[in-house]
């Protein structure tokens, strides 16, 4: 069964939500932020919310917690690790993944649903999808405008690294080719301004965040 | 030896912020103000100032989204050009 490890930083506010979703397909604990050992688990997430205050700039002092030097090696293996909201910013800012989250364009905190469309599914979280499928997940945040500079981002579409994209007329936020998640070349970080683990039970009007997690139990099942 | 860093967003890169506070001038009185940017300013001391512009690279500021300016007590300003980008 996979084992998903979640990252607790001060100020962290997901990762009880984001536990949740990984015991749905599989086994999960908490990582703590000065704690370099990742416990041997199969797959990483850092969860959203307001690591270390979001003191300077969104994820800058989260991405030199002890625990991500451990993150950075277990990436370069090739390990799965994911980015939600405050996490995404904390993968940017440590050059796992291409560009930047900058305040949303109207300056207002966002929370709504949104639907995405699936651009990629060859990522290892998001490899139980089908391109082109819509996910219907919520949004919740600030800083959320995704921006990379002009060639950056022509490499990053190049390379198919774009594997979320808001729904048409659905960019809550103004970000560059409407774009809600991004992976890294080698397709196993990936990260994502909307929140599946949010989106994962009934409840709340949507398992569609569940695919997430399949993807990278799936790619774990297989390693 | 004190140190101030000055970070502003690039020239490319949209600063709601700066547009929000230029909008609202005019409502003031303040007619002519033009290319506000919101930054934020980090002082700090050092005994080492050859390796502020590591410092700033690293932590202080993100290169990809953000210029920053180092002045030392007693001499001028040094500044640190990104790229320039079109405006998006």
């Amino acid at each position: 069964m996979t084992r998903f490890g979640v990252i607790r930083f001060p100020g962290s506010c997901d990762e009880t939500d984001a536990l949740l979703a990984c015991e749905r397909v599989g086994e999960a604990e908490l990582l703590w932020h000065r704690d370099p050992d990742l416990k041997g688990v199969d797959a990483v997430v850092v969860p959203g919310g307001f690591s270390y205050g979001d003191y300077l700039r969104c994820g800058a002092i989260a991405r030199f917690a002890p625990v991500m030097e451990s993150v950075i090696g277990f990436a370069a293996e090739g390990g799965p690790v994911l980015g939600i909201c405050n996490g995404f910013q904390v993968l940017c800012e440590a050059g796992l993944l291409p560009g930047a989250l900058l305040p949303n364009e109207d300056l207002k905190f966002l929370c709504r649903q949104v639907d995405l469309v699936v651009e990629d599914d060859s990522a290892a979280w998001t490899s139980a999808c089908t391109v082109g499928e819509r996910l219907s997940i919520p949004v919740k945040h600030t800083t959320g405008r995704y921006f990379a500079p002009s060639d950056q981002l022509e490499r990053v579409e190049h390379d198919g690294q774009v594997i979320l994209r808001y729904a048409p007329g659905q960019n809550p936020n103004g970000s560059l080719h409407e774009i809600a998640g991004v992976r890294n070349e080698a397709g196993n970080v990936v990260g994502l301004m909307p929140h599946p683990e949010h989106a994962v039970d009934p409840l709340t009007g949507s398992t569609d965040g569940l695919r997430l997690f399949e993807s990278a139990a799936r790619v774990a099942a297989a390693a | 030896m004190l140190a101030r860093v000055l970070i502003r967003p690039k020239t490319g890169v949209v600063d709601p912020q700066g547009k929000a506070v230029e909008r609202a001038l005019p409502t003031l009185g303040f007619e002519g103000v033009e290319d506000v940017r919101v930054g934020r300013m980090v002082e700090l001391r050092t005994d080492d100032p050859d390796r502020l512009s590591e410092l700033c690279e690293k932590l202080l500021a993100n290169p990809l989204i953000e210029d920053y300016e180092i002045e030392l007590e007693g001499e001028g300003s040094q500044l640190s050009h990104g790229g320039d980008e079109e405006e998006v």
